[in-house]
This record gives C-alpha cells, structure tokens and sequence, in this order.
C-alpha cells in the first residue's frame, strides 16, 4: 500500500517510469475514479495537492445523497446523479458509511410556490423519479411540527437521503489503496509536458509520468485543461456557507426542508446530518477567489433570517459549526466532462453541486472515456472490500457496544465527550490505510473535537494523541 | 447495548467542585451508597487545570455566613487550582463516596436510571436520587458566530489552560484574548506562562471606571471582533470599535473566554426543564429539577461562578437530597418561574422554593446584559409589587450581583410567574 506525504515521487512503475493513469484531483470524484481504475491491472496514481483526501469542495457540502428528481431533465448530470445515487446507497450499506433517508419536503410558503408544486412533480418524472407527491398543510405540519407558521403544502420526495461527506472519499480512496493505486499527497501539479508517449507533470514534489490523464481538480479543473492547451471552460466559485447546529436540535427536524426553487437556484435549506446535527445553508455567492472558504456576516445574518421562517425554534439552539463550501460553476448547467483520444485525457470538470452523489456514476463513466482514449483496461477484477468506521448516530457508535468494549477497553475510553469519540477509534484512524495528516483531517475521520464545545474539554487531549502518533 | 445494572443510594454526575462537595456532605451524613462519576480520567473539575490562585479563599459576605453553617472541608485561603482540586477529591473520598473516573454518563434509561461506558464496560445505574454537576463551559468561536477562515490557533480558555498546563503544548507566539471577564485575565496568565506575548484583550464593553488586573496588557474597550484571517494558521483578529474605525491586529492565536453556557446535555437528554435565561435545569432553592428526585448543582445551573460558590451548592444540596431519601421532602411541582425582563440576562434560582424557602446565603443570584448604573430591582407576580430594591452599586455584564429573598413568603402559589424587572 502507497501513501506518500513528502519527497521524491517513487519511480518504481514501469522501465520508464511511467504510471499507466494518474488522476489529478483527490476530491470524492477523483477518489471514486481512482476506485475504478484499482478494478483493473494498471499502474495508477491519484495525486493531490493537499495534504488529505477530500480536502477542497468534498469535505464541505450539504451531504444529501440526491434522488436527482430537480435535475434538468436529459442531461449528463441528470443522468449520472441518478445512477450515482443508487450506485452510492448501495456501496454505502456495502461498507458502512452512514445514510439515513429521511426524505425531503419542498415547502410552499406561498401560493405561487403552492402552484409550482405540479410542475417541479412532473419534472421529477421526467428525471424518472415517480415517487414525489404533493401534500397538504396539515399533512405538512403532522410531519414537521416544527415548521414556521404559513407554510401551504409541499412536494414530497421521499428518498432523498443523509450520507456522511467524509467517509464516503475516504472510502473509496481506502479501497483504491489497498487495491495498489498510488495516493501522492501535498503533491501539487503545477505544469504539464506531453509528447506522442506520456505526459510529464510538474509537481511540487517533482516530476511525474503517466500514458493517461484525468483531471478531477475541482475548482482547479480549468486550470489543469489549459495546461492541456484548451480554453474550453472556466470555472468560478460560488460560495455556500453553512451553519450546524448542535444534536440537541435534531428533534425540531424530520426531513430535508427544501424551498421552493426560485430562479436564484436551489436555495436555503434545513437539513439533518447523518451526525444527528441540523444543517442551515447554504447561501449562494459568484465569487472570484477559489480561496474564499471564509464564512461573511452578512451570510450568516441571511442565514438566520431564512432559517428562522423555516424553523423559528432552531435559531435558539447552540451553533457547533459554521463553515463554507465552492462550488464550481462554469457557466453551464451541466457538468463538462470531455475526452480527448489524441491527448489521452479526460476532463472532469464543473461538477457542480451534485458530486457527492453522483462520483460514483461519473467514476465508471470515466472509465468509458478512458477507454475511448486507448486505455487498455483489461478484465476487472473484485476489490477488497472495506468496513468504514461508523460516524452515523442512526448506527451502532463504539461507545455503546458492550462486546466490543469488552475485546477492547479502548472502545470504551471517550475522549471527545461531546462526540462521544473513543481512544479506540482515534487510534484505528490513526494508524488507518488513509490517515490523516492534521487534526482536522482526524476530526473528518472520527468527529473528535468536532462537537458543540470544540475543544474546550478535549482539545488538548485529542491533540495529544495526535502528536504522538504523527510528529 | 447490553451491560450490567446497579443501584447506588445517590448517584452525582461530574466530579467537579459541585459533584465532590455533595458527595463528600452526602457520605458523611450516611446516606448510604454514594457514588460520583466522572468522566475524565482525573477528578477536580475545571480547577484541576486552572493554575492560579484563588481558589477556596475568602467568600463573600452571605454566602460565607451560609459555609460558616456548614462545617466547610476546605481550607481558608486561596489556593491554585489543581491543590483545590486535590482536596476536593481527598474530602469526598475520606468521608466515604465512592469516585470512578473515566466513566461517562451517556444517556437516561429511566426517571432516576442512567447509561455509563467507561473501559470496563456499559452500565445501567438506578439511583434514588441523582445530582447533576455537569459544569459549564466557554462558547467556542462557531457558537459566537464569528466569521471568516477557520484557521487553527483559535481556543477557548478551558482548552489553552488544558494544553499549557496538562499537557505543555506548544501554543503560538503572539495572542490576543477576547473578553475582560476575569477567566479572561487567568487566560492572559496561562498565555505568559506558556511564554506567548499577549497583544491585546479585547472586549466589547464601554470602558469601565476601575480597571482589573493585567497591567501590561493593552485594554481594548467597546471593540467587537468582526473576523479571523489566516489560512492554516490563524493571522490576525479583525475588529470595529464603537466609533466604527476597524483594525485587525496581528497575532498566530486567539483566546475566546468568557461567555458560558451550562453543560446542560445530560439534563435536556433527559427531558428535564431548563431555564430560558441560564440555559441550566430549571431549579428551586432546594435545588430541585422539573424531575423528582432529580437535583442539580453548581455551573450547571447558571454557568460560571467561582469555584467555592459551586461546592457551596454541592454541599448545600446535601439537605434536599437527604429528605428525599428519608421520604421528607415537599411534593415538587408547587414552585413558580421567576423569569426576568431584559436587559437582565437570567436569575438563579429560577423557580420559588418549597413553601416559601429562601435559596443559598438567602439571596438570589442575577446577570445582566448590559451594564446598569444602581438599578432599582422590582419584583412582581400578577401585577402585584412584592418587592424593590436599590442596588448600591453598578451592574456589569459577566458579574454576579443579588437580589434579597425575603419577598419569596409572599408568592402566590397559584399565581403566575413572579417577574423581575430593573429600572
Ligand atoms: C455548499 C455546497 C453544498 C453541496 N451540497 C451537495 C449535496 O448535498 N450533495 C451532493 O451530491 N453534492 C453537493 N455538493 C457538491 C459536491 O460537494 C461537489 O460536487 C464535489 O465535492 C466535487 O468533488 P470534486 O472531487 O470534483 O472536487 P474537490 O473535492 O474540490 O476535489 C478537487 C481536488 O483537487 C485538488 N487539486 C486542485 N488543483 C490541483 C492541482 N493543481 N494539483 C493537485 N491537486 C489539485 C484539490 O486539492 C482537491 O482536493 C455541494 C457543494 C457545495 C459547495
Ligand atoms: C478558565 C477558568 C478559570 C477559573 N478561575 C477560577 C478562580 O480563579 N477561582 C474560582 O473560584 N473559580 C474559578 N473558576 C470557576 C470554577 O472553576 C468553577 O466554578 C467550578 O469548576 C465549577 O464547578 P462544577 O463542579 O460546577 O463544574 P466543573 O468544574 O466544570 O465540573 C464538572 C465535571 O462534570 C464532569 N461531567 C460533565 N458531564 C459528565 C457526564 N455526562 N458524565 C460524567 N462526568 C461528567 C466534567 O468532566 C467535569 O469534571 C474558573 C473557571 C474557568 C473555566
């Protein structure tokens, strides 16, 4: 198994040195379609510039694995969401990353929205989704009785889902470590050089060379394009900020509360998490720095003011979080994925604000693309499979398994109180396939010091033990 | 879950200055098994990190009349932290408790039944009656809603003085502290003593006439923190003053203090009322939850005080607890909400006693939100006067001040809540 952090970039691949395919970008799309590749016998690397998986767009989202029942109804997105959803709930209940489907309601606060109901069902059976269905105000309030006074009635979709945003790449990257696939962290392209054999990629770390190349570099996925020589799409970020309350306010919400869509986009939604937290967010702001992960005043100032009308009792509940996500617009509702045989690339880029949900759909359809340009995939074979340590509060956490805690009283040693995290489960993540390189990286891997006291208990506990296993 | 299940006479959740008074006072006056969990490896509680003096000295006025009562097992004087600490385990183990540390209580699984894991396994103990004396802590940057990157070097003072002083890490090199509370002040300290040169404390108060300690600390008065910036690591705190300039001063870290909030999960888990104002469990002067047999001490009803205030209520919570096992106790449910009317912030305790009792040092405790000069106190219930009271000095946001309790005879138990209101 490979993992790399620092210095010269192995060059034991093949007599030239050369990686048969390298996926730029370690994001959930670019882990899934390292996945993929480890199906098959080739030398693959996934590079990335941070030092985790995960660490751009991925790790900072809404976390809804989408029915795609909103999509625009014949495009590659629709598409890929809706076999990447099925795709995902399965691998998810495969390996233990945490889903909850709890549904979502559309909620109508007036009657043009009302109105907007039938048509946004129809769109949904266009997206072949039929099980949406139209409620009234006082179904509505038996299922949310939290909800704002003045809400008319809602469109049902009742398999949207709850997924854990952290174990889903961390998964699939696990999975295509094992399986042989190079994983260069802190590994940052930064020119490219391709000639009729391979294409040579300077990075941070040295030089790299591969046959093929994918390009899953998110917000970056332009960039990377032009160094290929094309001008085909440019991405700018729009900015989602979003604010998580604390677990205490998980009763006031059953489902994904969703507004109605207006023409400035999906809007401000109400969510549980899979964590047993409630989301609010996120905003929508066109920006021009890919850097621009702060959160604003003014953002979260809007996002009390809707989340107020949508469930007044929330805005009295403790914040455990406030954080902020870029999505990568290009000016096209769809994303633009792209081969080219002749340069054997493929680009995945403007994979907007359903990634999460369709990676696993666009993993396998990149492998088509690959194909297309001269890859030899030859026959896959099975991966190993791989048990993801549970971070839901719908499953079983470590904390109260009696037997496990009995075969290990590290399991029964908690940590981070707030979070119930035990020494045992800091440890495996420690010392896991993918571990992480921060503490951050190990709060995405355990939520340890990611509760409502953030620290104040535990922080410098939990740091310890991070210290001393990483220093 | 499968585990054991046991019963214990008194079960006292957290064994901070709170839980370890109680559990020493309940022990030496037999009321048989008594048992205090903890959930950190060591017990003591917030003190056991707090590495400065004042610890368990002298009390104020009422509240020292009321130890004086009781025969106090601490010593006169003030003392560090982690010493107080150290008594405060030593006392409650030699008047007979029992103490298990590293086990948490997870959840309820009954009015006076509680879940615990710790290494040896999860348990299931029923008690006859159960103290909570969870603590409090500090609002983390998230809750206060600042905006801006999430850098690191951001902390709270119960996670600086854990890190200096439990565990010698490495904190930054330049700080700012955010607060002029004097946990604020003992954050400064901690700073110094970890060798970090403190820029500035900051706080978003109009100055005020006589100053606190940390004479070589710049005071940046009626300044409020409009952001962090900093990548990785944290690079400067962003703030506008009243008159509206804005700065943003360089520094690798920044200490938020201050601005608690009781650790009040275990209470609300449990379906147990809590106050709007304090945000702890609703209580009487008999320290009496929404649940019988359900009491509750120390910070967890009104976030922070000093420490000798919360084990003077653990000691305090001795008498109810023990009528309750004796079959003595009042029927709960006659107490009326005090509830009071902005700008003053919240009032402890927060419900009437038992026929008419009046709370510890026979005062109620009040904060308000913003400073108020000799304000004039006016309870009332029903639109009826029951008491005023002229406060002889200023009130100020982040400090204790009181209320007399001698109007409490005069509640109408079948009245609505008695109101309290400042002018
Ligand atoms: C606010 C918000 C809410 C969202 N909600 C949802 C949701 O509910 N459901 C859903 O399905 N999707 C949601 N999404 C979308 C989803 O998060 C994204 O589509 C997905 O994370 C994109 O993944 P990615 O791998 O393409 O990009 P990223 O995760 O950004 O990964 C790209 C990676 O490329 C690396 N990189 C960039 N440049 C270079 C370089 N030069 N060299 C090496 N590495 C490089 C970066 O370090 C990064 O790790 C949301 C997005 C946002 C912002
Ligand atoms: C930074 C700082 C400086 C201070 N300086 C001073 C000072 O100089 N002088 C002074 O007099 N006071 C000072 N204080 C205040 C003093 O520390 C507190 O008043 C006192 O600790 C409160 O006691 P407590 O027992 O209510 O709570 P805590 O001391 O907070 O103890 C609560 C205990 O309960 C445990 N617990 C919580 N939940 C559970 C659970 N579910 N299961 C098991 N255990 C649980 C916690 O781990 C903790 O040990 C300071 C406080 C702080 C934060």
């Amino acid at each position: 198994m490979t993992v790399t952090l620092t210095g010269p970039l192995p060059s034991e691949q093949d007599a030239e040195g050369t990686y048969d395919v390298t996926v730029v970008g370690a994001g959930v799309v670019g882990t899934a379609i390292a996945r993929e590749l480890a199906r098959h016998r080739l030398r693959t690397a996934l590079v990335d510039a941070s030092d985790d998986i995960g660490n751009g767009t991925s790790k900072a989202n809404t976390a809804i694995l989408h029915t795609g029942f909103d999509a625009v109804p014949g495009s590659l997105e629709a598409r890929l969401v809706r076999e990447g959803r099925d795709l995902l709930a399965d691998y998810a209940a495969e390996t233990g990353i945490p889903v909850e489907r709890v549904g979502a309601l559309l909620v109508a606060w007036d009657e043009d929205q009302l109105a907007a109901l039938p048509g946004l069902r129809d769109k949904a059976e266009r997206n072949g989704y039929h099980a949406a269905r139209i409620i009234g105000a006082d179904e509505l309030r038996s299922a949310e009785p939290h909800l704002g006074p003045g809400a008319l009635g809602a469109l049902e979709i009742p398999d949207e889902s709850v997924i854990c945003p952290w174990t889903t790449p961390l998964a699939f990257a696990t999975q295509a470590v094992r399986a042989g696939v190079h994983l260069h962290l802190n590994c940052r392209v930064q020119d490219i050089a391709s000639d009729a054999e391979a294409h040579t990629l300077t990075t941070s770390r040295g030089p790299l060379r591969t046959r093929h190349l994918v390009n899953a570099a998110g917000l970056y996925a332009d960039e990377i394009d032009r160094l290929l020589g094309h001008d085909v799409f440019t991405v700018t970020p729009r900015r989602g900020q979003l604010i998580v309350f604390d677990k205490l306010a998980r009763g006031l919400v059953g489902h994904i509360l969703l507004p109605v869509p207006g023409p400035a986009g999906k809007g401000v939604l109400v969510a549980p998490t899979v964590f047993g937290n409630v989301l609010l967010g996120p905003t929508a702001e066109e920006l021009d720095d890919k850097t621009a992960t702060g959160s604003t005043a003014d953002g979260l100032d809007l996002l009390r003011e809707k989340g107020h009308r949508v469930v007044p009792a929330l805005l009295d509940e403790e914040v455990t979080a406030v954080y902020a996500g870029l999505r990568a617009a290009t000016g096209q509702e769809d994303y633009r994925i792209q081969e080219y045989p002749e340069l054997r690339y493929v680009a995945v880029g403007g994979i907007r604000s359903t990634g999460l949900t369709a990676s696993m759909a666009i993993g396998r359809h990149v492998m088509g693309l690959l194909a297309a340009t001269g890859l030899d995939l030859t026959e896959p074979r099975p991966l190993p499979p791989v048990t993801m340590p549970n971070l839901g509060e719908a499953y079983p956490r470590p904390y109260r398994d009696a037997d496990l805690i009995a075969g290990d009283p590290a399991y029964g040693t908690l940590v981070c109180h707030c979070e119930q995290v035990t020494l045992g489960e800091i440890r495996d993540a420690l010392s896991s396939t993918v571990p992480p390189h921060s503490l951050d990286g190990l709060r995405r891997r355990t939520r340890a010091r990611g509760g409502r006291c953030q620290g104040f208990y535990c922080g410098a506990a939990v740091r310890a033990l991070f210290e001393e296993a990483r220093p | 879950m499968t585990g054991h299940a046991r019963d214990v006479d008194v079960l006292i959740v957290g064994a901070g200055p709170a839980g370890l008074a109680a559990g020493a006072e309940l022990a030496a006056a037999g009321a048989g098994r008594v048992e205090i969990l903890e959930r950190e490896q060591e017990a003591g509680g917030v003190p056991r990190h707090c590495c400065h003096g004042g610890f368990g000295g002298r009390l104020e006025r009422a509240a020292h009349a009321w130890a004086s009562a009781t025969a106090s097992a601490y010593a006169q004087g003030g003392t560090s932290g982690p010493v107080y600490a150290r008594r405060s385990v030593a006392a409650a183990l030699d008047a007979g408790a029992e103490l298990r540390t590293g086990v948490t209580v997870t959840g309820w699984a009954g009015p006076r039944t509680v879940e615990t894991t710790g290494p040896a396994g999860v348990e299931r103990i029923a008690a006859r009656a159960v103290v909570l004396a969870t603590g409090a802590r500090e609002r983390p940057r998230s809750a206060r809603l600042i905006p801006g990157t999430r850098p690191a070097g951001v902390y709270t003072t119960g996670e600086l003085q854990q890190a200096v002083h439990l565990y010698g890490q490495r904190i930054g090199t330049r700080a700012v502290v955010v607060g002029d509370e004097p946990v604020g002040h003992a954050a400064v300290a901690t700073l110094r003593a970890a060798g970090v040169h403190v820029v500035a404390l900051v706080t978003d108060q109009p100055p005020r006439p006589v100053r606190l300690r940390s004479p070589h600390t710049p005071l940046l008065t009626a300044a409020t923190v409009t952001g962090l910036t900093g990548r990785t690591r944290l690079s400067g705190v962003a703030l506008r003053h009243d008159d509206g300039r804005t700065t943003t001063l360089r520094c690798d870290t920044v200490v938020l203090t201050g601005d608690f909030v009781p650790d009040h999960e275990l209470a609300r888990r449990g379906g147990i009322l809590l106050d709007p104002g304090t945000r702890g469990p609703a209580y009487d002067a008999a320290f009496r939850t929404s649940r019988p047999g359900v009491f509750a001490a120390g910070n967890v009803l009104h976030a922070v005080e000093r420490a000798e205030f919360a084990a003077q209520e653990g000691r305090a919570v001795a008498v109810p607890v023990l009528h309750r096992l004796a079959g003595t106790d009042e029927p709960a449910g006659g107490g009326r909400p005090v509830v009071v009317d902005a700008p003053l912030r919240w009032i402890a305790p927060n419900v009437t006693g038992p026929d008419g009792a009046r709370p510890q040092g026979d005062r109620f405790v009040l904060r308000t939100m913003r400073r108020l000069s000799r304000p004039l106190l006016v309870v009332s219930q029903d639109g009826r006067e029951l008491h005023r009271q002229r406060l002889l000095s200023a009130a100020v946001p982040g400090r204790p001040f009181h209320l007399a309790a001698d109007w409490t005879d005069h509640v109408d138990p079948h009245g609505t809540a008695v109101r309290i209101r400042a002018q």
